[in-house]
């Protein structure tokens, strides 16, 4: 790092202090929270953009994987759901990957009349399915509906559904990079952007999963929460005002837990990036056909890369839900959990480490902050207009300067300074 | 059985509901080929620039009908159309004055354009947000029905009503003559033609002396006004929600890929293709398959083979698939 770098994050640092002092402390261990874990993800858009040039608009599946996974993971099982549809589901879902499976393999044995063979074999195992799948999903449903309804997860600790998280979204990854990543650029693109699309409509809708758009609340927390230290007498006892205490205590603890994740992510991306793995990569991207040539497996690279970088967001997603205590799938939206963090890589500089995880800190800071700066802005600015329908429409319409301002920081960036803040060396 | 009544009922619920859906995707379609074949990028900003378009014509709807003016039947917003596709030509023009044409000038790899388009959409879907707010806006005005189901009912004598929207109507109608104005400029004027050879091999186009400045004017001018025609329509039929139009974008791409990125009848074919089977596999056939299949077949359940909720889903497996098995789309789209 040069000093030019220690000074941008030692500016991000400011801000923060800035904000403690100005605003409250919470709010500034909040936005580095949520600033820590959007490094993360931009850590993972990164890998794919920075170092091999894939283009993945899909972000905010992958996240919404490993949020899915905390669910799964560390919710307590529903023993009655189980016991009422967990054979028929599973079975379902096993004929389907038969199915699918079939059909694949028949495809490629180049049989005779082959069309006709998949389509029939996907029919009849989409009719099986169906068959086994509905009666089970009413049953499961039909378990205490107002607090359950789904199958629950394993009731495993919560740290646990991390890299559970990630191992998922790998899966994901894996299915749409053996179809999608042959594709040009941006083919994968629209095919990534279509596959996030279909990952939450699975999670809005499939109730039986993790209770849909129900949400699911309630996740245990790996700290001590911030009610169970002001209840503990020895620390109620030491500080003049425990309840703020107690907030920011548990705000610092995750701040410590995911910073350290995020400097074992930076050390082994570094690693990478420095080995000889790390330089064949970026051959790959910078001409595919020369690397081919030299004997590089360019598909095999791609396919690598794509997991790994997607399993790095679901573990970004998965310590997001774990942070805010809930699932809640409809939050994420494709402006916020994609586009923001494709905004982050650029602007932090793609190809460098330490640029996304600038980027990620620095854009989420802009993120929280644009609104109440533009708040007051517009504040200012109509003050003297006389009060009315026109003042209140543009009041309320301060929310949106940050959309607008994201772009803006965007553009200005690609424009006069392309390869971003840190850009790649 | 009663075959007459089965097909009323899915004309109803399918066939007229999937052809206006399906202009709509069309049109919108066409937009992103056009630049795709000109620019030579996957536009993100499309789904917006046509929410700002239509934010523009509901806009000026309003201002007409709080001056009381009104086309009687048809809705107002056909009044407010040509203004709101000028202001977005104008949204188009400064974006290409003040942000592509620099990277264009560069020739750099469209993928730079692509992620340039992403700020683009950032700063067009804030200023749509910022004017008119995230909510959904209703601005069909005039009648509702050109023939509403009871009308029909009398009508025939049938079980089964058909009803056909004003804005379904409108939109098959309008969507017909764009086409037509588009295919005629771009056959038989000059400047379309410079078009089509500038798209076709950018490097014989500009030795053949084509400003090349020009064209890109041209298209953004047109796709512009599709993107609007697009926008309102959908409005028309449905509402206008500025999500919802981002939304659209997945539709759009799969339509113009499906067709062959590129090629304006393959935006047409694909965006028919998109829509009519995002309906057919999300409908519940119970009520048509009752009357057409004898009491004894008749389905217990709705007989759907997919949520609504899975509509994404619908065009994006029909994308993969045509991705897969005849990479260029239906019409030989080019491939850069």
């Amino acid at each position: 790092m040069k000093m030019r770098d220690a000074g941008l994050f030692a500016l991000v640092a400011a801000l923060l202090v800035l904000t403690g002092m100005m605003q409250s402390w919470n709010l500034a261990l909040q936005i580095l929270n949520m600033g820590l874990i959007s490094a993360i993800m931009a850590l993972g858009v990164n890998l794919q953009w920075g170092f091999a040039g894939l283009f993945n608009v899909g972000v905010m599946g992958f996240v919404a994987l490993g949020g899915l996974a905390v669910a799964l993971t560390a919710m307590p099982p529903v023993g009655d759901a189980w016991r009422a549809g967990g054979l028929g589901v599973f079975s379902a879902l096993i004929v389907a990957a038969v199915a699918i499976t079939l059909a694949v393999v028949i495809w490629r044995k180049r049989l005779p009349a082959r069309g006709w063979l998949v389509a029939a074999v996907l029919l009849v195992g989409f009719i099986l399915y169906r068959e086994l799948f509905d009666p089970a999903r009413d049953a499961i449903e039909a378990v205490n509906p107002a607090l359950q309804g789904n199958l629950g997860g394993l009731g495993l600790p919560v740290l646990f559904s991390w890299p559970v998280g990630g191992l998922l979204a790998a899966g994901a990854a894996w299915l749409i990079g053996k179809t999608a990543l042959g594709l040009r650029s941006d083919y994968l693109a629209i095919a990534t952007l279509g596959i996030a699309e279909i990952i939450l409509a699975v999670m809005k809708n499939e109730d039986w999963l993790a209770r849909g758009v129900k949400n699911v609340i309630g996740v245990p927390s790996p700290l001590p929460t911030a009610v169970e230290l002001q209840e503990n007498a020895g620390f109620a006892a030491r500080f003049a005002d425990p309840i703020t205490a107690s907030t920011i205590g548990v705000k610092l603890g995750y701040a410590v837990l995911f910073a350290v994740v995020l400097i074992a992510l930076i050390v082994l991306m570094q690693l990478a990036l420095k080995s000889p793995w790390g330089r064949m990569v970026r051959a790959i991207r910078d001409n595919e056909t020369a690397a081919e040539a030299m004997g590089k497996d360019v598909t095999r690279r791609h396919l690598q890369i794509f997991i790994l970088g997607s399993a790095i967001c679901g573990l970004a997603g998965a310590m997001m839900t774990t942070l805010d205590g809930q699932l809640v799938p409809g939050t994420y939206q494709p402006l916020r959990f994609t586009f923001l963090i494709w905004v982050m890589v650029i602007v932090g500089g793609s190809g460098n480490n330490f640029g996304a995880v600038l980027g990620g800190m620095l854009i989420w800071f802009l993120w929280v902050q644009v609104e109440p700066v533009g708040a007051w802005l517009i504040g200012a600015l109509t003050s003297g207009l006389p009060e009315g329908a026109f003042k209140d429409h543009l009041m309320d319409s301060a929310a949106y300067m940050r959309l607008f301002t994201m772009g803006l920081v965007m553009l200005l960036v690609l424009r006069f300074s392309p390869r971003g803040l840190i850009p790649e060396r | 059985m009663d075959l007459l009544n089965a097909f009323v009922a899915l004309s109803n619920f399918v066939l007229v509901p999937a052809l206006a859906y399906g202009a709509q995707l069309a049109l919108g379609a066409l937009g992103v080929t056009l630049i795709y074949g000109i620019l030579r990028f996957s536009n993100f900003a499309h789904g917006d620039t046509m929410a700002f378009g239509t934010m523009a014509v509901v806009l000026f709807t309003w201002l007409f009908q709080s001056w009381g003016i009104n086309l009687g039947p048809l809705p107002t917003a056909l009044l407010a159309l040509p203004f709101g596709i000028v202001i977005c030509m104008g949204l188009v023009l400064l974006t290409d004055r003040y942000i592509y044409r620099f990277y264009r000038a560069q020739k750099v790899k469209p993928v730079v354009l692509v992620i340039v388009s992403m700020g683009v959409m950032f700063v067009t879907n804030g200023l749509v947000r910022f004017i008119i707010g995230p909510d959904d806006q209703r601005f069909a005005d005039g009648e509702r029905f050109l023939i509403s189901a009871r009308t029909f009912k009398e009508m025939t004598g049938l079980d089964e009503g058909l009803a056909i929207k004003t804005g379904q109507a409108l939109t098959v109608v309008i969507a017909v003559i764009a086409v037509a104005l588009l295919f005629w400029f771009l056959n038989r004027t000059r400047t379309g033609k410079s078009m089509r050879a500038y798209s076709d091999n950018e490097d014989l186009a500009l030795l053949s002396g084509i400003n090349p400045e020009k064209v890109v004017m041209v298209t953004w001018l047109i796709v512009a006004a599709l993107a609007t025609l697009a926008g309102t329509l959908y409005g028309l039929d449905k509402s206008f929600k500025p999500f919802t139009y981002f939304q659209l974008l997945l539709p759009f791409f799969a339509a113009a890929i499906v067709g062959g990125l590129g090629s304006p009848i393959g935006a047409i074919v694909g965006g028919f293709v998109i829509a009519f089977s995002e309906v057919l596999i999300t409908y519940a056939w119970k009520k048509v398959l009752t009357y057409a299949l004898p009491e004894t077949l008749a389905p217990d359940g709705l007989a759907q083979l997919l949520s609504t909720d899975y509509k994404f889903a619908v065009s994006f497996v029909i994308l993969l698939v045509v991705l897969l098995f005849r990479p260029t789309g239906l019409f030989k789209g080019k491939s850069v």
